[in-house]
């Protein structure tokens, strides 16, 4: 899966599924904090917003599941940033595996990895691609 | 090795000892269980330990400290081990053992009883004028004695009898060593050499007696017992421990016929054979060529020839040891290396003497001048490693052999480890060899704990650690690989030189720091928090702030403790332990309004569990408003003072350690450190707070207040170390000021002050001399230093929680109020806990909103 965060993606498109998605509304820039992580809700998942504003333009925010594979808890929103071998990571602020932001695949644990979402800023709002009917679901 | 058919030999080994334990090791190693059921008979009720150490069981180490390897070796199948067993009898025409067990067949045996200390027939001797230290029960009996105790003597002013009265005076007894020889240590030391150690000593509050022969005990006058001496004088004690040599321990092999030396000891050939061929005996129960090897590293040589020998593989022939020793004896070096006497014939002899500070020096060089033959050295054993090199490597000495001896200005003089050879012994109770150290770096071993775990090297009595960490540095820089003493891919600097990076230049922003000393610009979980603890250890910011928010590790930014299911515990600080009713209730009331399990901490405090996160700005309004601030129990900080109730309540008390408890909490609260530390404060010597397991302990005497530093509890127990006496509040404060600022300044990420005071070159005595004598010029700064981050505290949740920017992170979502519908809880003995995984609503990630 990739990161298209450009707003030149189209408003909708197909997941790997086959089932059409669209950009929908997450929260607002002030919700994020700067270099460090939030959660937001959507649609009955928790979804970790990371953002990184000094990063070049398309590289700035992320999305990753909150789930902690390792420990089954909600905290990977609270784990700390960092740029190990060449990638931008997320720490489990638990056990301290590393999950690449960019495809949510743990560095020390082959077989664990994050579902993440593409997302992006649109003004001020923050939107994420995800099926239409998630948004009923919630 | 091959695997063997048919029924395996029965090897028995007598006495469970270091050299019996190092035998069986070498042999279970090597693969002897393939051929060999082993029975190993210890007399002890204890398993093998650690007698060279043996002194530490009064300093705080227990037996299962002190025990050798693992206990799995003991348990492997094919190993019987028989404590508390000791064999009665040898039968070796049955080829059995008798044991109270029952009789033991075997096909081969080895003796490794050791030895027993020597009592000279004296008349009166009897009880405690009649202790000897020699084993953990021996120890028992001398503590037990010293109950009663004010002074205790130590017959024998040898190396063990200078062990046991510095094990005296641990006990707090007054200690005395009496000497029949003219000078202390008279087999290692020559007469300057004891008479340094005895002015040391002596210094050191250990009275010493020597020329003294004890010609009787009877009961004492103002003590328990007096000795009389064969010249007429005579002195009371409480007890007395003789130490007065050992002998071999060969009553078995005696009483089964064995040929037995003059002097004592089995007799043994250079492959360690007794006159039995089925019979072995190694350590200080066998006897070469008429001399008894009292030192484990002979014994360990022997242990392993033998083991080898039974699994039928090439091994040398013992042709002797080298005696030389370097040990510290009550905190004073000495050393002692080959013909410390100088009696080759024609040998002379190069000599330092310092009177102003009792340290002395002696090499022994051959007639020709070329070679070292002997040395010995008191007061500074930092010139061992290199005399021993020259000693036993026959290097040539250079062109000005005393520049060996001599004091430089850059410290001991060092012999280049290039110039060693590969034959040259680098651990000698392991026997590896330079060589073994090169093979590992060539087969690619790039880290120190590597190269020990793959050759053991450094793993027995530890004196050669520095030179072994030297070798290896330097064969990985000859092969091109750079030491690496990187904090993180980002930082290739130390965070102690990180520490001095920050403070010099002044830099107060992580992206500054990575900017001008780091690579990238994000940096990661190592390198962020490491420097916001330096940089709140120098700057005291809040941790809050926007820039330090991302340095912080979760526990920090949140400030609570992230527990297993993502809530938090809430520790409010108590300080010193002491709390009002009012504020008791307080806590109570806010943990059953917000449901949080509650438990009294270690640290005297009450840790509330289960609080989410958008919980804690409620929960810290509600406890600030009643007067509670944070305890920090999250950071890498002053955790808690523990006290003992002292002089107000307890009749025993001396000092008000509470009140002091108090003062040093509030003066220390805050400080970021690079681990956490934990202080305690005792009222007396009976010390109920338990403040020699602290990182800092203050105990109250008469007079003021003793310090302790660097003590552990936790994962690796360490007794503090005592390291001021008497001080006044002041004085005690300022001294404290000072060893946190130089621990902040100079350990290591993530290193308690424990594991730091350990890695101090100099040890205890460096660490005195810097801050207790200024050696450094330090003082004052570190005091500034100090008072700065004292004047700029404040409560961080109180911070917080007047700055809605701040409380933004507070959201379990940033776009919904609910909160986190996967925390649950199940309530056991009326508190609620998280529910056990299987509770959790775990759905299957592709079934989610995707």
């Amino acid at each position: 899966m990739s990161t298209a965060q450009s707003l030149t993606t189209p408003a909708w498109s197909q997941d790997s599924q086959g089932r059409s998605t669209q950009w929908q509304p997450l929260c607002s820039r002030r919700d994020l904090v700067a270099h460090s992580g939030v959660v937001a809700w959507f649609a009955g998942a928790q979804v970790a917003l990371f953002y990184l504003p000094d990063m070049p333009e398309g590289e700035q925010l992320y999305a990753i599941h909150n789930r902690d594979p390792q420990s089954g808890a909600n905290v990977i929103g609270r784990g700390m940033i960092g740029h190990l071998h060449g990638s931008l990571v997320v720490a489990s602020p638990l056990y301290k595996q590393h999950f690449r932001l960019q495809d949510g695949q743990c560095l020390e644990q082959p077989e664990l990895s994050l579902t993440v979402w593409p997302v992006r800023l649109n003004g001020d709002q923050v939107e994420i691609l995800a099926p239409d009917s998630a948004s009923a679901s919630n | 090795m091959a695997a063997h058919s048919g029924p395996k030999q029965q090897l028995v080994i007598v006495g469970n000892g270091m050299v019996g334990h190092h035998c069986l090791e070498q042999l279970v190693e090597q693969g002897a269980l393939d051929a060999f059921e082993i029975h190993v008979f210890g007399a002890e009720r204890q398993r093998a330990y650690d007698r060279v150490h043996l002194s530490e069981y009064f300093g705080g180490r227990d037996a299962e400290s002190l025990a050798l390897g693992q206990a799995e070796l003991y348990a492997r199948e094919g190993v019987q081990l028989h404590l508390d067993c000791p064999v009665l009898e040898l039968d070796p025409q049955a080829r059995e053992v008798v044991t109270a067990q029952g009789r033991f067949r075997y096909d081969q045996l080895v003796l490794a009883t050791g030895s027993w200390p020597f009592v000279p027939p004296i008349s009166g001797a009897t009880g405690t004028a009649q202790l000897v230290y020699r084993t953990l029960d021996d120890l028992d009996a001398i503590r037990a004695a010293a109950t009663t105790a004010r002074r205790g003597v130590v017959v024998g002013g040898g190396l063990l009898g200078l062990e046991a009265a510095n094990a005296l005076k641990s006990l707090g007894l007054e200690a005395h060593v009496v000497e029949f020889a003219p000078r202390l240590m008279p087999v290692q030391l020559d007469a300057e050499g004891g008479a340094a150690l005895r002015a040391r000593i002596e210094a050191l509050g250990v009275t010493v007696h020597l020329s003294r022969a004890t010609s009787e005990i009877v009961s004492g006058e103002e003590y328990r017992w007096r000795m009389n001496f064969s010249d007429g004088e005579y002195l009371e004690t409480d007890l007395v421990v003789f130490s007065a040599g050992i002998r071999p321990q060969d009553a078995l092999a005696r009483a089964a016929g064995l040929p037995i030396a003059e002097r004592g000891g089995v007799v043994v050939d250079n492959w360690c054979r007794t006159g039995d061929p089925a019979i072995f005996a190694i350590g200080e129960c066998a006897s070469w060529n008429g001399q008894i090897f009292g030192l484990v590293a002979p014994g360990y040589q022997m242990a392993r020839l033998v083991a080898a020998q039974l699994l039928g593989k090439d091994a040398q022939p013992f042709t002797g040891a080298d005696m030389s020793t370097k040990l510290k004896l009550l905190g004073v070096d000495v050393g002692s290396i080959g013909d410390a006497h100088g009696a080759t014939p024609g040998s002379r002899s190069y000599r330092f003497i310092d009177e102003a500070t009792d340290t002395y020096r002696r090499m022994v060089v051959s007639a020709d001048g070329k070679h070292l033959l002997g040395a010995v050295l008191v007061g500074d054993n930092s010139y061992y490693d290199s005399l021993l090199q020259y000693a036993q490597n026959g290097i040539r000495l250079p062109a000005d052999p005393a520049s060996l001896i001599l004091p430089q200005s850059a410290g001991a003089p060092a012999l280049g480890v290039d110039a060693l050879p590969e034959s040259a012994t680098i651990c000698s109770c392991h026997n590896v060899s330079k060589g073994a150290v090169c093979c590992q770096v060539d087969a690619g071993v790039t880290d120190l704990g590597e190269l020990k775990a793959a050759t053991r090297a450094g793993t027995g009595c530890g004196g050669c650690s520095a030179l072994l960490k030297q070798v290896f540095e330097h064969e990985l820089s000859a092969r091109g690989v750079a030491v690496d003493h990187s904090l993180c891919e980002h930082f290739s600097h130390t965070r102690q030189e990180l520490y001095g990076i920050i403070r010099v230049e002044g830099i107060k922003r992580f992206e500054d720091v990575l900017a001008r000393h780091g690579k990238g610009s994000i940096g990661c979980d190592i390198c962020k928090p490491a420097i916001g603890s330096i940089l709140a250890s120098c700057w005291n910011e809040p941790v809050m702030d926007p820039a330090l928010v991302p340095l912080q590790d979760t526990n920090d930014t949140f400030m609570a403790n992230m527990q297993k299911n993502g809530t938090y515990s809430v520790v409010p600080r108590i300080a010193g332990g002491e709390i009002t009713p009012d504020k008791l209730i307080v806590l109570g009331e806010v943990a059953r309004k917000y449901d949080l399990y509650t438990k009294i901490t270690g640290g005297q405090r009450i840790d509330l569990f289960g609080a989410q996160l958008h919980q804690l700005p409620d929960i810290w309004a509600e406890l600030i408003a009643a007067g509670f601030e944070t305890g920090h129990a999250y950071g890498k900080s002053l955790r808690t003072v523990k006290s003992c109730v002292g002089s107000t309540w307890c009749r025993y008390g001396v000092q008000d350690s509470v009140g002091m408890a108090l003062k040093l909490e509030n003066r220390y609260k805050g400080l970021r450190a690079p681990h956490k530390i934990k202080f305690g404060v005792s009222g007396c010597t009976r010390e109920c707070a338990e403040a020699q397991s602290k990182d800092i302990g203050v105990i109250a005497t008469e007079r003021g207040w003793n310090l302790y530093v660097a003590g552990n509890g936790g994962m690796r127990p360490r007794h503090a170390e005592l390291f001021a006496t008497d001080l006044d509040e002041e004085t005690l404060i300022r001294t404290i000021d000072r060893f946190l600022m130089f621990y902040i300044r100079t350990a290591d990420r993530l290193q308690r002050t424990s594991t730091w005071r350990e890695s101090l070159d100099g040890g205890l005595d460096y660490l005195k001399k810097v801050i207790l004598e200024d050696s450094l010029g330090l003082g004052a700064e570190l005091e500034e230093q100090m008072q700065q981050v004292i004047d700029r505290y404040e409560c961080e949740w109180a911070n917080a929680l007047k700055d809605p920017e701040k409380l933004k992170r507070f959201r379990t979502f940033v776009n919904d109020q609910r909160a986190d519908p996967d925390i649950r809880f199940v309530r056991e003995r009326g508190q609620p806990r998280p529910a056990p995984g299987n509770h959790l609503k775990l759905i299957p990630i592709e079934e989610e909103a995707l």
